[in-house]
């Protein structure tokens, strides 16, 4: 067993209470002393907001209901948090009640949900949580009986002794709250687990097929008011002027106004990404009749010049430019391809890579694009505020409250805990509902006319509004030399307005001469974290190089891709190689073995693989096509996951199997162009979202059995489908794909 | 603003709106009844599905006015408890992932099996093709259906 403190740090604590009618409850917070400082690092939050706390009771009729502390958008925390305290108290987990916890800074620190962090930065603090519940539990019968603790059993909810004395936890569970907590409690060793790696339902499941109010859009609260906001018609225009009045005769119209979003001279953090800075609002007692009075609006925008905008990323301000003008997808895509032959930023370089690739007796470059891409939840942004003069309630889908409190702060001039944030379930997040810019609004209208307000986005708003996936180009190269032998790579991206390159990560420390270079352009089109982030295009234009890299060196790709690993194992190029050759391996001969890589009857097939690490988890697919009403159709899926210890097996692989179609859904189909800063897709028909019958007939899903301690999954398995895709693609159209999305290329051809 | 009487599962219902109103919005802020969801307003997603006399029909565009006797029933009034076939394999699928598109869907499947109470891997696939998954849990929609149909 693993013996773990139960205090971390001088300010972290678990604290014991009695509940009324003889319960007991363990509450818990933490702060960051059980993780490594470089992990604090890669969450990417303010140190002061890492902490978590949340709380387990038990009452004296075996109720356990834990809090969960983290927002739910389908990745289905709520379940599986619940399940390691569960875990290492013993409870039995049909009496277990799983609540969300409200946001309230002081008491549940930052709830963060994204970059697939929630399993991974709770696996201790909840088990030993747990783990502290049932120690007390213990002392509390031994005490009671007259026995010592060793002797002392513990199973679904009961605790027994030899005598063949047992009890309930919630009969212990009184005196257990007049306990001291304990110093140390032993962790179970993953053999003994029998809640965590066990499949278990989704605990809002039978609320969700009923129909139940769960979500931020379903919100309602006596005497609200509904609101929309309406922002420019496009990228790179703000308001002029506005004519109200026709609006205003409109049935069930309360109020027509303008908000400014920051004042001047505003000081953003990271996440304050907001498009749009003056919007006008109509305010009124039904969504319908705001939506159609809208309508009405006579609005003059006009066209922006060049401004700055300060930002504060994590200490560092930063003065940032914001274009003026309209911008087009065709001028983007040309100023793309003049930026690219231009110098730019050296983000790694291993040996010479020059010289060798003056050398070379051969020379392999390809250049990928990628469009900027909508997140397009499927509830569209929404938030509702209640501000008084005293207080703020807000209530609605977010995930990342402790990033938009300290600015919802400075916007109402009130005290952190006068702001209080309620989180509901999330229709979707994929890191769109991490831009808090929508509770700001909502804030701010009900402010001004001083009443509850729900702020709702249409399609149409929250699909042309931006915070997209940034619009990317990469171009790869490698050398071989004259036996056809790898001896240089070098890779330079560019992006609208980043740059996607991670600069050390594979196949950085396989290969002796090694560059990385990365460019940006900047344009008012604003960008924000997509599910896996930059990975998301590099695992597709990386692993489509590395397999024409392969043919062209007439070898196998995954042989190919297991050669560098041994390289990057034995023997590796410099020092910061974020990824482990043995896991990365791992994931690709798992699906070369699941997926019968080779085997004469997989012959019907158009095969592709690709494999990516990220977000501190391994994922390879091997993709299948065959071709349906004479066109390419992903039929099946074989996906290899490391993510080390599945917490819950079937929701994981529901979500990988999510990630799979999300995938395959946007390397055919995902995109957004402009013309003249106007969205050219703004709803589901011009926007191609992958359906049912685009969908593939199977995804079987195999993780890889080993006992590291669990990370992540929302977002590693999404990259790499792309990569797939693009080599089955070309297997099946014998022609190599480089543009997303794949299914404009293959209208062209 | 008019009047109308509605039969929304199995109840009748007074609402005084805009003839023009889609039943979506009705339900939804009229009725506080948020089961049924928003998603596109343009019948392109199925999140509105309903059924108008055991039809599945998309809610944002449907005009209160165009009602008249016709019989709704939302995702409320399947069953109380989930214990309509459908919402039962759903549950056993554990197929919701955000689960923001379950009730189209499963208003969507229900109107299909009714019609066709043992549909092919195809006609499940046409059938349902007019509901987005976002999360994209189709497998797991269709396995679900076909459990419901055996029942
Ligand atoms: S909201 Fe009705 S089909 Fe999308
Ligand atoms: S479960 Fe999230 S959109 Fe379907």
């Amino acid at each position: 067993m693993e013996k773990t403190q139960s205090t971390y740090s001088r300010r972290s604590f678990l604290k014991s209470s009695a509940l009324a009618g003889g319960g007991f409850m363990l509450s818990f917070t933490w702060l960051s002393g059980f993780k490594p400082a470089d992990k604090l690092k890669e969450l990417n939050l303010p140190e002061q907001l890492n902490q978590l706390t949340g709380y387990i009771q038990i009452t004296a009729d075996n109720v356990i209901k834990i809090m969960c502390p983290n927002p739910e958008f389908g990745q289905n925390v709520m379940t599986s948090l619940p399940m390691m305290i569960a875990e290492e108290l013993d409870a039995d987990w049909k009496n277990v009640v799983v609540e969300m916890a409200p946001h309230d800074n002081m008491k549940f620190g930052s709830q963060f949900t994204g970059g697939s962090q929630s399993v991974r930065s709770y696996w201790k603090p909840l088990r030993n949580a747990g783990a502290s519940a049932r120690q007390m539990l213990v002392e509390a019968a031994a005490a009671t009986w007259g026995v010592s603790v060793g002797e002392i059993t513990t199973k679904a909810g009961v605790l027994y002794h030899k005598s063949g004395k047992s009890a309930r936890y919630g009969e212990m569970a009184a005196k257990a709250s007049t306990l001291s907590v304990p110093k140390e409690v032993k962790l179970k060793s993953p053999k003994d687990f029998s809640i965590v790696r066990n499949s278990k339902k989704n605990v809002e499941g039978i609320k969700i097929v009923t129909g139940k109010p769960l979500f931020g859009i379903d919100y309602h609260h006596e005497g609200m008011l509904i609101a929309m906001a309406q922002h420019p018609p496009a990228f790179g225009m703000k308001l002029k002027s506005f004519d109200a009045s026709e609006v205003q005769k409109m049935p069930g119209i309360k109020h027509v106004f303008s908000i400014q979003v920051f004042p001047e001279g505003f000081e953003k953090q990271m996440f304050d990404t907001r498009t749009f800075n003056e919007l006008v609002i109509v305010v009124g007692n039904s969504t319908w009749e705001v939506m159609n009075a809208r309508k009405k609006l006579k609005v003059e925008w006009e066209v922006t010049t060049d401004t700055k905008e300060m930002v504060n990323m994590r200490g560092n301000k930063n003065e940032q430019l914001v274009p003026g003008g309209l911008e087009s997808t065709s001028s983007h895509l040309e100023k793309m391809q003049v930026r690219a032959k231009q110098p730019a930023t050296v983000l790694r370089k291993d040996g010479d890579p020059e010289t060798m690739f003056k050398n070379a007796a051969y020379v392999v470059e390809r250049t990928y694009n990628a469009p900027f891409l909508a997140h397009n939840c499927m509830e569209p942004m929404n938030f509702f505020a209640h501000v008084t003069d005293e207080k703020a309630v807000l209530a609605g889908p977010l995930q990342a409250p402790a990033l938009i409190e300290p600015t919802l702060t400075k916007r109402l001039n009130l005290p952190a805990d006068k702001i209080e944030i309620q989180m509901t379930r999330m229709g979707g997040g994929f890191g769109r509902r991490a831009y808090g810019h929508y509770l700001v609004e909502a804030a701010l209208i009900s402010k001004q006319v001083k009443a509850p307000v729900k702020m709702i986005y249409t399609r149409e708003d929250d699909m042309t509004y931006g915070i997209y996936r940034p619009m990317y180009t990469a171009t790869y190269r490698a050398a071989l030399d004259a036996n056809k032998n790898l001896i240089a790579f070098h890779v330079k991206g560019g992006g609208i307005p980043e740059h996607p390159i991670a600069a050390n990560r594979f196949p950085a420390g396989a290969v002796e001469h090694y560059l990385a270079e990365g460019w940006e352009i900047p344009s008012n089109i604003t960008i924000g974290a997509f599910r896996a982030p930059r990975s998301n295009f590099n695992a597709a234009a990386e692993q489509s190089f590395l397999d024409e890299l392969a043919e062209a060196m007439g070898k196998d790709p995954i042989e190919f891709r297991l050669e560098l690993l041994k390289r990057a194992k034995e023997n590796p190029v410099g020092k910061n190689n974020d990824y482990d050759p043995d896991r990365y391996a791992g994931v690709l001969k798992l699906a070369r073995d699941k997926s019968g890589w080779g085997k004469p009857e997989n012959g019907k097939y158009s095969r592709g693989i690709a494999a990516y690490f990220c977000h501190n988890s391994y994922a390879a697919h091997v993709v299948d096509i065959i071709r349906k009403d004479d066109e390419p159709y992903v039929e099946q899926v074989t996906s290899a996951i490391d993510c080390g210890i599945v917490v819950n097996p079937d929701a994981a692989s529901n979500m990988v199997q999510g990630a799979v179609v999300d995938g395959i859904g946007n390397a055919f189909y995902g995109g957004l162009t402009h013309k003249n800063g106007l969205a050219e897709q703004n709803n589901f028909h011009t926007y191609r979202i992958i359906r049912h019958h685009e969908a593939p007939k199977r995804i079987d899903v195999h993780f890889v059995q080993n006992d590291i301690d669990p990370t992540g999954l929302g977002e590693p398995p999404f990259p790499p489908v792309f990569g797939a895709v693009a080599n089955a693609l070309y297997k099946n159209t014998g022609k190599r794909h480089y543009n997303m999305p794949f299914k404009s290329e293959l209208l062209k051809s | 603003m008019a009047k109308y009487n509605l039969k929304i599962n199995g109840k009748s219902r007074q609402v005084d709106a805009d003839p023009n109103t889609p039943i979506l919005w009705v339900l939804r802020d009229h009725l506080q009844m948020p089961g049924t969801k928003y998603g596109c307003g343009m019948g392109l997603c199925g999140a509105c599905t309903v059924h108008l006399n055991g039809t599945a029909v998309r809610s944002c565009q449907l005009p209160v006015s165009s009602i008249g006797k016709q019989e709704i029933t939302t995702i409320e009034g399947l069953s109380e408890k989930a214990t309509h076939p459908v919402q039962k394999a759903w549950l056993e699928h554990d197929v919701a992932q955000c689960g923001y598109c379950q009730a189209g869907q499963i208003m969507s499947a229900a109107a299909l099996l009714r019609e066709k109470p043992n549909p092919t891997e195809e006609e499940i696939e046409l059938g349902m093709s007019g509901n987005i998954c976002r999360c994209g849990t189709y497998l797991r929609i269709k396995e679900a259906i076909k459990t419901a149909a055996k029942k």
